[in-house]
C-alpha cells in the first residue's frame, strides 16, 4: 500500500478513536448498572471483554484465511521493487455522464461491488496476504490479551476464581497461544520467507483445530461442571445494554480494521525498503 | 514421478539466466548466467563467500531462486523440480551419510529411495568403483574423512546422474582420492553427462573442465573456455575481485 | 502411489535400523518417561481415590511430555547431522518423507508407552492393561505424532527447538489430550464402548484431518 492509502488509513484511525470516546461515554454513563449477582460496576467490563474476544476470533479467521491464500497463490516472477500500482479509472467526460454512471453504480451496487471486490482481492499480490495475516495476528494477540485479562478481572469478584475453563475461555486461551506461536516462529526462522511460510502453517493448523477444541471443551464441561450462567450468558438484554454492546462491537471492529490496515501498510513499506536496499547494493 | 516434458533446448545440460538470490539483506547471487552443454565440465572459482555454494545448491533445487530461470536437462526448476532431482548428483561439504550405518547400508537406502532396480548389484558396483569395498561394512562414523568422501561420491553417482554437482570435492582427499576424482569426472563426461565443480584447486580444475567461471560477490566476473585461460589468470581474477569487494565493503 | 509407499517404507526402515543399532532416541525417551512417572509418584499421594481422579491426567501428561522429547529428535538429528538434505535431494515427494518419519516416531512412542504400563501399575496401582485404553493410546499417539512430526520439522531448523515444539504443538493437540484423558477415565472405570466410543471416534477424526493437513503442509515447511 505504501503511501497510497495513507489518507484513508488516517481517517479510519481517527474514526476508531472517535467511536471509542463515544463508546466510553455509553459504557460508563448510558448503560445501566448491573445487578448484584453480575458484579455491579465491574460488570461494565463486559462491554470490553466480549467484543475483544469476538474480534480476537475474527482476527484469527482473517489470519488463517490470508495464510491459506498466501501459501496457495503461485509465486510471481519479480523484476524490480514491488511497489504495487493502483489502477486508475477513466474519469467520465461530461457531468451528465458522471451523474448517470453514479446512478447506475448505485442501482447495481451490490453485485458490482462484489465483483469489484473480488477482482481487487485477486490482484492483491502474494506477499501482501502474508502481511495481512501478520498484522491480523498481532492485533488479534492484543485483543485476546485484553479478553483474557478482562475475563479474569470480571470473574474474580463474581465467581471468586480467576479463570474458568468453559468452552469460550478454553478456545480463547488456545487461540491466544497459537497466535503467540505464530509470532515467535517468525522471529526464529532463518529467513523471512521461511518464517512467513511456517507462520502460515501454524495459523492454518490452529484454524483446523478450532472445531475439535470446541467440541472437546464442550463435552469436558458437560462432564465436570454444571452449566455456568453468569457473565457469559446473554439471555435477554435491556435495550440500553444491547445498544451499548452493539456499539462497542462496532467500535472494536473499526479499531481492528484500522490497526490491521495500518500495520499491513507499515510492513509493506519496510519490505519495499529492504528490496530497494538490495537493489542499491547490487 | 517423471512427467512428460520435452526439453525446449535439448542441447544444453544447464541453462541458467538472470539467476538472483538473496538471503535477507545479503545478495548471494546477482543475475548470474550460465550455460553448459552435455559432456562438458565447468570449473567454478571465486573467493569465499562469492556465491559458489549458493549457485551449486540452487542447481540442486535445494534453494529456490528469487528471480531468473533455471533449466537443467530441459526441466524447469519452478515446475519440474522433482524431475531435476532425479537426474542430478551432488557432493557437498557434508557427506549426507548416516554415521551409524555402514556404507553398504547407506547406499542400499539411497538406492531404495531413488527407486533404482537391482539395488544389490548396483551398490556393490558403486562401492567397487570408488574403492570402498574393503570398508563397506564398517560404520561410517569410524571412517576417515577421505573414505567418507569416497562413499559420498558413490552415493552421488548411484543413479547415473546426467549432471554432477561438486562443491569443493577435493577437501579431505588424499592423493589416491584426488586421482579417483579425476577418473570419476572424466568417466562421467565421457558418458555424456555434465559436471559443475566449485573448487580452489585451480590447476586440477582447468585440466578437467572445458569452461571456467569466476564468481565475485554473486556476479560472474569472468567466463571463458579453459583452453583460453591460464592458472595465473584465474587466480588473478579471484584475488582482484576479493580486493575490490573488501574495498567496497569498507566504504559501505 | 507405488513410489510413495516405497520411499516411505525406505525411510521408515532406515530409521528403525538406526534405532535398533544405536537405541539413541528410544533410551532417551524411555528414561525420561520413567523419570516423569516417578516424579508424579512422589508428588501425588497414590491413594485409590486420588488415583481415580488424577490417574488418567498423570498418564497423559507423562506421555505428552515424553512425546515432545521424542518428536523433537525426529528431525533435529537429521538436520544437525546434515542427512536431511540427502532426503530432500531425492526425487521423492515430501509426503513420503513425512509418512516415513511419522511411522518411525509413532512406533518408538508406542513401544515406550506400552513399556510404561508396568511402571504405572507399580507406582499408582493403575492397571492399564485394558483393551480400550490401548485403542485410545494408539489413536492419540498417532494424533500427537501427526502434528508433532510436522512441527518438529519447523523447530529443527531453529535455535529454540526445545521451546518451539511444545509451544506450537500443545494448543493444536489440546483436543486429543482432553479426549485421551476423558476416555482413559471411562476405560479404567470399565465403561467400555458406551463411555469410550464417543471420544475414540473424536480422536480418530482428529487424526484423519491432521494426517492429511500435515502431509499437505510438509512441503511448504521444508522448502528453503
Amino acid at each position: 500500500m505504501g503511501t497510497a492509502g495513507l489518507g484513508s488509513r488516517q481517517a479510519l484511525l481517527g474514526l476508531a478513536a472517535l467511536l471509542f470516546l463515544i463508546d466510553l461515554y455509553l459504557i460508563f454513563q448510558y448503560a445501566p448498572t448491573a445487578s448484584e449477582a453480575l458484579g455491579l460496576q465491574v460488570q461494565r467490563i463486559f462491554y470490553f471483554h466480549v467484543p475483544s474476544a469476538l474480534l480476537g476470533m475474527i482476527s484469527f479467521a482473517v489470519a488463517a484465511t490470508a495464510s491459506v491464500i498466501y501459501l496457495t497463490k503461485p509465486n510471481p516472477r519479480r523484476h524490480g521493487p514491488s511497489i504495487p500500482k493502483v489502477p486508475k479509472r477513466r474519469a467520465a467526460k461530461t457531468r451528465a455522464a458522471r451523474f448517470f454512471s453514479r446512478v447506475v453504480a448505485m442501482l447495481i451496487w451490490v453485485p458490482s461491488a462484489s465483483v469489484g471486490t473480488w477482482r481487487y482481492l485477486c490482484r492483491v499480490e502474494k506477499r501482501k496476504w502474508d502481511r495481512i495475516a501478520w498484522a491480523s495476528a498481532e492485533v488479534g494477540t492484543l485483543f485476546f490479551s485484553v479478553a483474557i485479562a478482562t475475563g479474569a478481572i470480571w470473574a474474580k469478584p463474581v465467581w471468586q476464581t480467576w479463570w474458568v475453563w468453559d468452552v469460550n475461555g478454553t478456545l480463547t486461551f488456545m487461540l491466544w497461544l497459537v497466535f503467540i506461536g505464530y509470532l515467535i516462529v517468525r522471529s526464529y526462522a532463518p529467513t523471512v520467507e521461511r518464517g512467513s511460510r511456517w507462520a502460515a502453517v501454524v495459523a492454518i493448523f490452529g484454524a483446523a483445530a478450532v472445531p475439535f477444541v470446541y467440541m472437546a471443551a464442550d463435552w469436558w464441561e458437560g462432564l465436570h461442571t454444571e452449566r455456568i450462567t453468569g457473565p457469559g450468558a446473554s439471555g435477554s438484554m435491556d435495550s440500553e445494554i444491547f445498544l451499548t454492546f452493539m456499539f462497542s462491537l462496532v467500535t472494536f471492529l473499526v479499531l481492528f480494521i484500522a490497526l490491521v490496515a495500518e500495520r499491513t501498510a507499515q510492513r509493506g513499506i519496510e519490505e519495499s525498503i529492504e528490496e530497494l536496499r538490495r537493489e542499491v547494493s547490487a | 514421478m517423471t512427467t512428460n516434458a520435452t526439453p525446449e533446448v535439448p542441447s544444453l545440460a544447464i541453462d541458467v539466466q538472470g539467476l538472483s538470490k538473496s538471503f535477507g539483506r545479503m545478495a548471494a547471487l546477482r543475475k548470474v548466467d550460465l550455460q553448459l552443454a552435455y559432456g562438458e565440465g565447468l570449473a567454478l572459482f571465486g573467493h569465499n563467500g562469492a556465491g559458489k555454494s549458493t549457485l551449486i545448491r540452487t542447481l540442486t533445487t535445494l534453494i529456490r531462486p528469487d528471480d531468473g530461470t533455471v533449466r537443467i536437462a530441459g526441466f524447469d526448476r519452478e515446475s519440474q523440480a522433482s524431475n531435476i532431482r532425479s537426474i542430478i548428483g551432488y557432493v557437498g561439504h557434508q557427506s549426507l551419510l548416516y554415521d551409524d550405518l555402514t556404507p553398504r547400508e547407506n547406499l542400499r537406502f539411497y538406492a531404495k529411495l531413488y527407486g533404482l532396480p537391482d539395488a544389490h548389484d548396483l551398490v556393490e558396483r558403486s562401492l567397487a568403483e570408488v574403492g570402498a569395498s574393503s570398508y563397506a561394512d564398517r560404520r561410517v562414523r569410524v571412517l576417515s574423512n577421505g573414505m567418507q568422501k569416497r562413499v559420498a561420491i558413490a552415493r552421488a553417482l548411484l543413479h547415473r546422474p546426467r549432471v554432477l554437482l561438486l562443491d569443493e570435492p577435493e577437501t579431505g582427499l588424499d592423493q589416491g582420492g584426488l586421482e579417483l576424482l579425476d577418473t570419476v569426472v572424466t568417466a562421467v563426461k565421457q558418458g555424456g553427462a555434465s559436471v559443475v565443480m566449485a573448487t580452489h584447486g585451480t590447476e586440477r580444475a582447468l585440466a578437467l573442465a572445458e569452461r571456467a567461471i569466476v564468481l565475485a560477490d554473486g556476479r560472474v566476473s569472468l567466463a571463458c573456455a579453459t583452453s583460453e585461460t591460464t592458472v595465473d589468470a584465474i587466480q588473478q581474477a579471484v584475488l582482484a575481485e576479493r580486493g575490490a569487494s573488501s574495498r567496497s565493503g569498507a566504504q559501505a | 502411489m507405488k513410489s510413495y509407499l516405497r520411499s516411505a517404507v525406505a525411510v521408515y526402515a532406515k530409521d528403525m535400523r538406526l534405532e535398533a543399532r544405536t537405541k539413541e532416541t528410544f533410551s532417551a525417551v524411555l528414561a525420561f518417561a520413567v523419570i516423569v512417572a516417578f516424579v508424579f509418584g512422589f508428588a501425588f499421594d497414590p491413594s485409590p481415590s486420588v488415583v481415580a481422579l488424577v490417574g488418567p491426567g498423570i498418564v497423559w501428561v507423562a506421555y505428552v511430555f515424553t512425546g515432545i522429547l521424542g518428536m523433537n529428535r525426529t528431525f533435529a538429528v537429521e538436520r544437525d547431522r546434515g542427512t536431511l538434505e540427502g532426503l530432500l535431494l531425492a526425487p521423492v515427494g515430501r509426503e513420503a518423507i513425512y509418512a516415513g518419519k511419522l511411522a518411525s516416531t509413532t512406533t518408538i512412542m508406542l513401544v515406550v508407552e506400552v513399556l510404561l504400563y508396568p511402571v504405572f501399575l507399580v507406582l499408582f496401582e493403575l492397571n492399564l492393561f485394558n483393551i480400550w485404553f490401548v485403542l485410545v493410546t494408539v489413536a492419540a499417539t498417532v494424533g500427537f505424532s501427526a502434528v508433532g512430526t510436522l512441527f518438529s520439522a519447523i523447530a529443527a531448523h531453529t535455535r529454540a527447538r526445545e521451546i518451539l515444539l511444545p509451544l506450537l504443538f500443545l494448543p493444536i493437540v489440546l483436543p486429543v489430550i482432553i479426549g485421551a484423558v476423558a476416555s482413559t477415565s471411562a476405560a479404567l472405570a470399565g465403561d467400555g464402548w458406551d463411555g469410550v466410543g464417543k471420544w475414540l471416534q473424536f480422536i480418530v477424526a482428529f487424526d484423519l484431518v491432521f494426517l492429511v493437513l500435515s502431509s499437505w503442509a510438509f512441503d511448504f515447511v521444508l522448502e528453503e
